[in-house]
């Protein structure tokens, strides 16, 4: 009896989890295929799942004068890294103190970050102080800036290092070592799943950041990929005069949609590449606790 | 003497303090500084004057907002897509966790949890790229599929009406990933013990489900439903914005606040009407968290968020 039960629920489990699996990656196998189709065959049948045409001239253009792409490629790298180790470095700080169970004032503070996400003053005073007050318009620094801290992260990090066994920090406070000396040296080797989990996180809002840019970039070198590539998508016109004045001969035959598809791939790839290596951190990482400790 | 241990908490807590000290500087001039900016939706503003020196028009840009007749559209649209999201999105997520963790080898299940995480990953940008890629009316691959089976072929981007379900269908799509793992972190975590003492009592494995993982994943789901809740006033400006963009003919149906009061201060450059309507939301959002969690709290303290 007990072994029936167990065999409906595995065919159950098996088979909506495939189909949940595949609903998720098909979308990524049209993309990718329709990048490598030839325009025409777009056109004429629209898109599909695999290439009945094969052609790499989407990649070919793309590639041929690449130089804006670059630009927008060393941007978010730039602010991908700037703005991980910032981040990780300010959230551990943070989430060390307030993970202290000896810290008369942690609850206060907990409050003071969690305060923030019940209410806001809204986008309108945040912009005008960003661009009025701080002059931040048109700078690296309006990309890394907003992001670096986000107190749901800090709350995760927080928890995970309420776990750690209160002995440790006992320990090397009697041996002599500082609050800092712990958090540097006990706390954060201590702590690689949540950073592991929390970096990734970061590294991933960086990368595919374009609402910042969309309210602070408009000086072309300054843009990240994916505003790029949103400014690109939205505007083929403008695709077209970016590749004309690299230099490409004047056409009309630039193959917009599988282009389009062409540049999905090209701003999406690397970031999927660094998932397997941090995926087995993950289920460790993230554990969340209750807000107030 | 009060005044002498508060120097000495201060003295003794001085490098925690110290470690807490940019990310209070970051909150109070990010979050807590705008929060005071909040006087501009009782100004009418003007970049000479800035935020002090413009003069005061009371409540002339709330009435503006609510007399334009978009007030109710993108409250009511914003309520409800999130109400949608915090059922279908956590709905499905336990439903994978728990089908992650019972079921499977090593190997499917790194698989699979791979798989469902790959939305998670991409911009907000791409999704919109690859819904237009779906969806679109001439080469579309849903319209190509209809073609195909010889039926007719639908407009989306022109019709209001298919938009909720795209959008909620989408937002699970990305969300699933880190839902599911959230959920499986917690399941995780549940006592072995519970299981082998289910096990024991002879419980089946629905029942090992209903009656201990689920109730053990209580705390999860309130903690992320609540915070969810208190959102339930903001949209998801990355995706609406990228899914619709400004095609005004799927605002009855798309139209939030976030995206109203986005293109109030962009597009039409009404900054005092904006401010007016980020305020409402902010307000409207601050009631009902602390609605709930009082209700919450009343019900069974540890539960609640604070």
């Amino acid at each position: 009896m007990k072994q029936l039960d167990r065999k409906i629920f595995s065919g159950i489990g098996y088979v909506s989890l495939i189909f949940l699996a595949i609903l998720c990656i098909f979308p990524f196998v049209l993309v990718v295929s329709s990048s490598f189709t030839e325009e025409n065959k777009i056109i004429t049948e629209g898109y599909q799942f695999i290439p009945t045409a094969f052609s790499t001239e989407a990649y070919s253009i793309l590639f041929k004068y690449p130089e804006q792409m670059i630009q927008a490629y060393l941007v978010t790298i730039a602010v991908t890294i700037i703005g991980t180790l910032l981040g990780l470095f300010l959230t551990s700080m943070t989430a060390y103190a307030l993970s202290r169970k000896d810290f008369k004032w942690r609850n206060k503070f907990s409050f003071f970050f969690f305060f923030t996400t019940l209410f806001s003053g809204g986008l309108v005073p945040w912009y005008l102080l960003m661009v009025n007050y701080l002059d931040m318009k048109d700078t690296l620094a309006a990309l890394v800036i907003p992001m670096m801290l986000n107190v749901f992260y800090i709350i995760v990090m927080k928890s995970f290092m309420g776990s750690i066994p209160e002995a440790i920090v006992e320990s090397a406070k009697i041996d002599g070592a500082g609050d800092f000396k712990i958090y540097a040296r006990l706390i954060l080797p201590l702590s690689k799943p949540a950073l592991a989990t929390i970096g990734l996180f970061l590294a991933l809002a960086y990368w595919n950041d374009w609402y910042n840019a969309l309210l602070f970039i408009s000086n072309e070198n300054l843009m990240p990929l994916q505003y790029y590539l949103y400014k690109m998508l939205g505007n083929m016109d403008g695709m077209r005069k970016a590749m004309m004045g690299a230099g490409a001969v004047v056409t009309t035959s630039i193959p917009t949609e599988s282009l389009k598809m062409a540049m999905t791939v090209v701003a999406t790839g690397p970031i999927l590449l660094a998932y397997p290596f941090v995926q087995k951190y993950f289920v460790q990482g993230l554990t969340i606790g209750a807000v107030k400790g | 003497m009060k005044g002498h241990t508060f120097w000495s908490d201060l003295k003794n807590y001085r490098v925690l303090l110290l470690m807490l000290a940019p990310a209070v500087a970051f909150f109070l001039l990010f979050a807590y500084i705008p929060m005071a900016g909040i006087i501009i939706a009782f100004k009418h503003y003007d970049y000479a004057g800035g935020i002090f020196g413009s003069a005061w028009n009371g409540l002339d840009n709330f009435r503006f907002f609510f007399e334009s007749g978009d007030a109710w559209r993108v409250t009511r649209n914003t309520a409800l897509y999130n109400i949608a999201f915090i059922i279908v999105n956590n709905s499905l997520q336990i439903f994978a966790a728990i089908m992650l963790f019972e079921v499977g080898g090593k190997w499917f299940r790194k698989i699979t949890q791979s798989a469902l995480f790959l939305p998670y990953f991409i911009s907000w940008v791409v999704v919109g790229a690859i819904a237009y890629n779906l969806l679109n009316y001439d080469i579309g691959t849903v319209n190509a599929l209809l073609r195909g089976l010889g039926l007719e072929p639908v407009d989306i981007y022109n019709t209001p009406s298919y938009w909720p379900y795209i959008l909620v269908l989408v937002s699970a799509w990305k969300g699933l990933g880190y839902g599911t793992v959230m959920y499986l972190a917690a399941i995780t975590g549940i006592d072995t013990e519970m299981y082998e003492a289910a096990e024991i009592d002879g419980a089946n494995i629905f029942q090992r489900i209903m009656k201990v993982t689920i109730p053990n994943l209580y705390p999860t789901i309130i903690i992320l439903v609540l915070l969810a809740v208190g959102n339930i006033f903001r949209g998801d400006f990355g995706m609406f914005y990228n899914m619709i963009g400004n095609n005004g003919l799927l605002f009855s149906s798309t139209d939030v606040i976030d995206t109203f009061v986005f293109r109030s201060l962009i597009t039409s450059n009404d900054i005092g009407m904006s401010a007016a309507a980020g305020v409402f939301q902010s307000v409207l959002g601050f009631v009902t968290i602390m609605t709930v969690n009082f209700a919450v709290r009343k019900y069974d303290k540890d539960r609640a968020l604070f």
